[in-house]
């Protein structure tokens, strides 16, 4: 079996050989940023294309199908048309937050990968924190979209930014919540002890119904956090246009676009490595022919093919249920989601301790 | 502008925010504007302005005689066309006291059902997607197109059909009819469960409309509201029940009304009147009768001096004609009583103290079509 774990340790080791050691680590930053802005473009490009399909095989009709075959260059195309289009800044905006805002956002999502694990040895920065880390700063992107419902002096922009600050406050606490049942079962908080943990079964199956119930709640609350329907909160745009965005066109808007679909890939990512075994295969029983043909998947794969799962769940979602209100939104979190993710907290303490999980 | 000063100087007093639904905003499909005052979320305040697809219908009849007349109100209610149309053929066979061929009776009902129909399918559409489902609006869509693709084998046009014409209709069905008809109606009513799984029994969708937008029976009675919005309100204002015109009176249908009062309960009612309308021409389709679509009149309509007044159950409530005639060729004075204009009128009562989100859910429910109020 291959891995990616070989190509970086020489490829560390070569720069390491070749140039002292700070140029070395300032040429792998160098690559790294590459490879986060290359699987940006990537995410951007497959993540539209893909809801776009998905959405239009649940509304019986064909989707993109010009742009190249299947269509497969329409984002390429309306990323091009996004970039020529004027970079319009509106009267009576604050400028300096109204340009900032889009930045914000997409910042944050970039800085959230360090810790992720896409295949066995590639990750950026196996930090000891790292699911912590991840939690703690994907909750900065509600600063962007404050900043940018603040700063639009538009007032559907304002009520959007205000609902989109209330949502992802009240849901961080029931995706919290869930993380920590996982992180209760392995005892770290390193992503890549969490993946090694599930070599002989993934959280979901090994877990019991903690785990379960974990999951649904990361699922809900993951949702409502990328503000995405039923969650939308933020953009209902029949009731208020375009919620945060309204004010921004162009590379502006096309920002906060892609912001949402990194950070769609993001929790779900999240997700496939807490409760889906990130990158390690499935497997069932010890040393069969389903095992040993599984192993022959790589990593990779198996990281993206998780996440990409759980993407299409969540585009599901968004194409099949109406949206709620906001009240209704926030009784959800804070009077059913939180008190549930609570009491499952502590059975899955008490599963922990007693060591009842397999 | 007009009112924009006013609009400007009260924001800020009280804490209360200003802001202005339409008239270009998805949740008003059309060019309405209204004016909410917001406290938070919750609506203090809504005041609809409205003019700004105004036509003056109602003058420009005045100038056309009897015949060209029918045609400017397809452009009212575009929706129900065929409704409206056959609304002012029935003022005006009052007026010459023309006798009407049974084909003719029949296919008139045939086309308005079929009008109901369609114009229930989009708005059902529609309210999924003011509520956030943006799925059903296309499902919706794959049944309607059988209608309107019935509708231009026979008249020629999808949306504005003119096809009634004061003493029948302008042109015999078309062979395929009855056919189209039936397959229509057979994948119709396959459809419909898939309709109430995907929307009906949704949670979300449930907890969106239960108990929103209420407007009791009272409120309901001295706004003039009519249609389904009314019967879901529990009042009983069936047109086609109360007052038959055409062959209402022999067929066998149910007036939908609900105690519910709520959006709920105007989808509910919208849902059933669905299925009464395909009862209806499930009775028709396989009856209807030969003969002349037409009846004899004479090139240039003369209607006697007096007034005439015809009311039809449209897919939004009840449409009145009104004419004065002086005895010659054009009306001296036409008004219509839509029902668009009056269900508007009772929307500050219903979304009152809701929440934005309520208030497109009503906007959704009680399917305003923004021409019929401008005209």
């Amino acid at each position: 079996m291959w891995s990616l774990e070989n190509i970086t340790k020489s490829v560390d080791s070569w720069l390491n050989l070749q140039f002292s050691p700070t140029i070395a680590f300032l040429i792998e930053a160098v690559i790294i940023m590459v490879l986060v802005i290359g699987l940006f473009a990537f995410l951007g490009l497959v993540l539209v294309y893909m809801e776009r399909k998905v959405s239009s095989f649940m509304q019986i009709r064909l989707g993109p199908n010009r742009v190249g075959p299947m269509g497969i260059f329409q984002t390429a195309a309306d990323t091009l048309k996004l970039i020529v289009k004027e970079g319009f800044t509106p009267n009576n905006v604050d400028k300096f937050l109204f340009n900032l805002a889009p930045f914000i956002v997409m910042v944050v999502a970039m800085v959230v990968l360090a810790p992720f694990a896409f295949s066995k040895g590639f990750q950026i920065w196996d930090v000891n924190v790292g699911i912590f880390f991840i939690t703690a700063v994907s909750s900065l992107g509600v600063i962007g979209i404050l900043t940018a419902g603040w700063s639009s002096n538009n007032k559907y922009s304002l009520l959007g930014a205000m609902r989109s600050g209330a949502q992802i406050v009240s849901y961080e606490l029931s995706a919290g919540l869930t993380i920590l049942v996982i992180v209760m079962l392995t005892g770290s908080l390193r992503i890549s002890d969490i993946i090694n943990a599930q070599a002989d079964g993934w959280w979901i199956f090994k877990g019991h119904i903690p785990a379960i119930i974990a999951f649904v709640i990361y699922i809900i609350a993951a949702t409502a956090e990328t503000n995405r329907a039923p969650f939308d909160m933020a953009e209902a745009e029949s009731e208020l246009t375009a919620g945060f965005h309204t004010e921004y066109s162009g590379m502006k808007f096309a920002l906060f676009f892609l912001a949402e679909y990194a950070n769609v890939f993001i929790v779900c990512a999240i997700g496939a490595t807490l409760f889906l075994g990130g990158w390690m295969p499935l497997h069932f029983g010890e040393n069969n022919w389903f095992n040993t043909i599984m192993d022959y998947i790589p990593g990779i794969v198996w990281f993206f093919g998780k996440a990409f799962f759980l993407i299409f769940v969540i585009m599901w979602f968004r194409w099949t249920f109406p949206r709620l209100r906001i009240d209704q939104l926030l009784n959800l979190e804070w009077k059913y989601l939180l008190p549930i993710s609570l009491f499952n907290l502590l059975l899955a303490t008490v599963i922990a301790i007693t060591g009842w999980h397999f | 502008m007009y009112r924009q000063s006013e609009i400007l100087d009260r924001s800020g007093h009280d804490g209360y925010m200003v802001i202005n639904v339409g008239p270009q905003h998805p949740a008003t499909h059309g060019v309405l504007h209204f004016v909410i005052t917001l406290n938070g979320e919750t609506i203090i305040k809504l005041e609809p302005h409205i003019g700004y697809i105004h036509r003056s219908i109602e003058k420009m009849c005045e100038s056309l005689n009897y015949r060209q007349f029918v045609y400017t109100t397809s452009r009212m209610d575009y929706l129900s066309s065929h409704i409206n149309n056959h609304a002012c053929c029935l003022a005006v066979e009052k007026g010459l006291e023309l006798e009407i061929p049974p084909r003719a009776q029949i296919i008139r009902i045939l086309m308005d059902e079929l009008t109901r129909l369609a114009s229930h399918q989009l708005w059902w559409g529609s309210m999924a997607m003011d509520i956030g489902a943006l799925t059903p609006f296309f499902h919706a869509f794959r049944e309607r197109e059988m209608i309107t693709d019935i509708f231009e084998d026979t008249c020629g046009t999808r949306l504005t059909m003119n096809y009634m014409v004061p003493g029948g209709v302008m042109a015999d069905l078309h062979p395929d009819f009855q056919q189209k008809v039936k397959v229509f109606l057979k994948q119709f009513q396959e459809k419909l469960p898939e309709y109430d799984e995907l929307v009906t029994g949704n949670i979300i969708f449930q907890n969106r409309t239960k108990g929103v937008g209420i407007l009791s029976k009272e409120d309901a009675i001295s706004y003039g509201v009519s249609g389904p919005t009314a019967r879901a309100s529990g009042v009983s204002c069936d047109v086609r029940k109360l007052y038959p015109y055409g062959v209402y009176d022999k067929l066998d249908f149910k007036e939908i009304t609900d105690t519910g009062c709520d959006t709920w309960a105007r989808y509910i009612v919208r849902m059933e009147e669905m299925r009464q309308s395909i009862h209806i021409i499930e009775q028709l389709i396989d009856n209807i009768p030969d003969g002349d679509f037409q009846a004899k009149t004479k090139a240039v309509l003369k209607l006697p001096k007096g007034e005439y007044y015809s009311r039809v159950e449209t897919a939004r409530g009840e449409l009145g004609v009104y004419i004065v005639s002086e005895g010659g060729t054009t009306p001296y004075r036409i008004k219509f009583r839509s029902p668009g204009f009056s269900n508007l009128s009772a929307m500050e009562t219903m979304v009152k103290g809701g929440k934005i989100g309520d208030f497109v859910a009503v906007m959704g429910s009680v399917d305003l079509v923004i021409p019929d109020i401008d005209r």
